[in-house]
């Protein structure tokens, strides 16, 4: 049980790099919808995705690099709760939208367009 | 071991992560998004980092999609083979597999500054003490931040009245 409470370095057979190009992967895949969606809620769908990217990129490098300080593991945590904020702010304006304009795509929201 | 977990769980993510941008049902791509964050989840534990796998399956997992589905749900139109994907997708894909490039090429091109096959365990009780004790004011700025969020949402999502 002590034992659990320790840090402790492991060698587990995957590497740092391995989880940055999962990281990268899964951002690019999110920079896609972004871009690609015209539908709001799959747009923050997409956003969450590049959170998520971010966060797999702060936790690797805080285990396997900079272990002492926990900084990478408190960013993600504060990450989590911005993206729970995030979420709830940006779905309120999107019914706002959807319930002024009767639409949620983004291409048809092109009021300040000139 | 712990490699074919890896690649478990990093199918799991990117796999759920495409059905997001590529189903074309929203609802599928809602299931592929839960999908995703799970994997996401496994993979922190695989990074010994238990504490952060519960708060996503909470947060992500239950909070975060019973909004994100909610919001589907009252956003739906009556047209349900609409067209979810922009003109712009071509030049989406490129603007995505560029990014990705850059990424890999910086990866490929990187010194690593020490041993990077070995990972440091990081228990439960040193996050707890590190989150309260040194990062204890960002961590009430964030409680703020999360009560002022959640409120202007509430007033922005309100009826007001004359509306129907």
């Amino acid at each position: 049980m002590t034992a659990l409470l320790l840090q402790e370095s492991i060698t587990t057979g995957v590497e740092l790099q391995q989880y940055l190009v999962l990281s990268a992967v899964l951002f690019s895949i999110g920079v896609y919808g972004v871009l690609a969606r015209r539908n709001a809620v799959l747009i923050l769908m997409s956003v969450e995705l590049m959170l998520n990217a971010v966060s797999i990129n702060m936790v690797a490098f805080a285990v396997y690099t900079a272990p002492s300080m926990f900084v990478g593991i408190i960013f993600a945590i504060f990450i989590i709760t911005i993206a729970a904020a995030e979420v709830g702010l940006a779905l309120g304006i999107v019914l706002r939208v959807f319930r002024n304009r009767g639409t949620a795509n983004v291409d048809e929201v092109d009021s300040l367009k000139w | 071991m712990t490699e074919v977990f890896f690649y478990i769980f990093a199918a799991t993510v990117i796999g759920g992560a495409l059905g997001v941008v590529l189903l074309r049902n929203i609802v599928h791509a809602a299931l592929g998004l839960i999908g995703s964050l799970l994997g996401v989840a496994g993979i922190y534990i695989l990074l010994s980092v238990e504490f952060l796998a519960l708060v996503q399956v909470l947060i992500y997992g239950g909070a975060v999609m019973v909004l994100i589905l909610f919001g589907l749900m009252l956003t739906r139109t009556r047209e349900l083979k609409e067209n979810l994907d922009g003109d712009q997708k071509p030049l989406a894909a490129v603007a995505a597999l560029v990014l990705l490039g850059t990424f890999i090429a910086a990866f490929a091109n990187t010194e690593w500054p020490r041993d990077v096959g070995q990972i440091t365990t990081v228990p439960f009780n040193d996050i707890g003490n590190a989150l309260f004790g040194r990062w204890a004011v960002p961590f009430e700025l964030l409680s703020g931040v999360l009560l002022v969020a959640l409120v202007g949402a509430i007033i922005i999502a309100m009826q007001e009245e004359g509306e129907q």
